[in-house]
């Protein structure tokens, strides 16, 4: 059963990074037909754009889902890799074990630099 | 007899070892009068009988049903008496047993971990109604679209070509492989079968398809023209809908009664009773 979920989720986080990063792509270079993204006008990495969106939860609830999904799609993957070169059982678990711990504080990590970002801008 | 594009004499080159006796493999060579029509199992056969009469490999049927003469053919997985040494285009054929298997002797391959697999995925029609299936009274109806959807599947005489051609097998050897996840999906999708959640227990753990890369080798050697590597990716389709809960489940074939009130055409024999 376990690998059956994981497998689904795997897709799933590649089905929502296609959609997050085919978004941020399409911000950052189709901005004269996605002109609200861009609120204060001119470029879309003009510094008054960027707190804009920063300032958007929006945004930053999108920042975490696409570190989220890269993140395991990215480590679940890298874990199929390592897999594949058949090591022992117990270094198996090991290697899970470390996968998980890692996604986790990068996680952690992002999150916390993405709601730090958006308080930031939002006193700016 | 000399065939235009092959000299009379070739050299069939075999990659020999028997296990306990030697410390690795080693490669003879041996040349044979080429004849025309000649396959290379006949070419193992001439060897044997006129050079080395220790030679050990696995055949039966010569004519590509029986699945038992899988090799490496010049580097390639096949039946020996599926393969023209015309068409190989080569005075120097090279023979080697299947890999990603152990070896028994010579191009004898243990195909243990293949049948091990394939049993453990219950490749057979699992149905509640046992004792319409041990003393059959009718017959299950299946459309010809519902047949057509895993017909091709069934033609697998699990030679294990497929098996040796996986880049997966060749490195994990929990991988179920591609004769075992094909026929599981060739069961899962016949409409007489109920049995999807009883070979699910084994799909979707760790032996299931979610290490096949799609590489598609397994079907490009299939001397039978299945398509496995199809089969593994609508298996996987199918088990993230059944884990996302939109598995739809087709209708389970029923059994179907004997049209009534319709004259038998004279002079058609009854089919014969069951012998099983």
């Amino acid at each position: 059963m376990r690998d059956q979920k994981l497998w689904t989720w795997h897709l799933a986080a590649g089905a929502i990074i296609l959609f997050l990063l085919g978004l941020h792509m399409a911000i950052m270079h189709l901005d004269a037909l996605l002109g609200i993204f861009n609120p204060a006008g001119g470029h879309p990495i003009d510094w008054a754009n960027v707190v804009a969106r920063g300032q958007s939860m929006a945004f930053t609830m999108n920042y975490i889902l696409l570190l989220g999904a890269a993140l395991f799609h990215g480590l679940y993957g890298l874990r199929n890799i390592l897999f594949e070169l058949d090591p022992a059982p117990p270094l198996k678990k090991a290697l899970s074990w470390v996968l998980i711990l890692v996604g986790v504080g990068l996680f952690i990590f992002g999150t916390w630099a993405a709601w730090v970002g958006h308080q930031v801008a939002s006193i700016t | 007899m000399s065939n235009g594009n092959l000299p009379e004499q070739i050299v069939f080159r075999i990659r020999r070892f028997a296990p306990g006796r030697d410390k690795e493999p080693v490669w003879k060579e041996y040349p044979i009068a080429y004849e025309v029509g000649m396959t290379v199992l006949d070419g193992l056969w001439k060897v044997k009988e006129t050079i080395d009469p220790t030679l050990a490999w696995r055949a039966s049927c010569r004519m590509g049903v029986c699945g038992s003469c899988g090799m490496l053919i010049n580097g390639k997985a096949g039946l020996g008496c599926n393969t023209q040494i015309a068409e190989l285009g080569t005075a120097v054929v090279t023979v080697a047993p299947l890999a990603n298997f152990p070896i028994v002797r010579d191009l004898v391959p243990d195909l243990r971990p293949l049948f091990d697999a394939h049993t453990a995925l219950s490749p057979y029609i699992i149905r509640a109604d046992t004792a319409e299936q041990e003393e059959p009274t009718r017959e299950y109806y299946q459309s010809a679209e519902q047949m057509e959807a895993y017909l091709q599947f069934s033609y697998c005489i699990k030679c294990a070509c497929c098996m040796a051609a996986c880049p997966t097998c060749a490195t994990d050897p929990v991988y179920s492989g591609p004769v075992a996840l094909a026929q599981a999906h060739r069961y899962n999708t016949d409409t007489r079968d109920d049995g999807f959640e009883v070979r699910k227990e084994v799909l979707a753990d760790e032996v299931g398809p979610w290490r096949c890369h799609f590489a598609g080798e397994c079907s490009r050697v299939c001397p039978k023209g299945v398509d496995p590597a199809k089969a593994i990716q609508l298996m996987k389709r199918q088990l993230v809908a059944d884990a996302l809960g939109l598995r739809k489940k087709p209708p389970l074939a029923q059994p179907v009664e004997k049209p009534e009130g319709i004259e038998r055409r004279p002079g058609i024999p009854e089919a014969p009773p069951p012998t099983v």
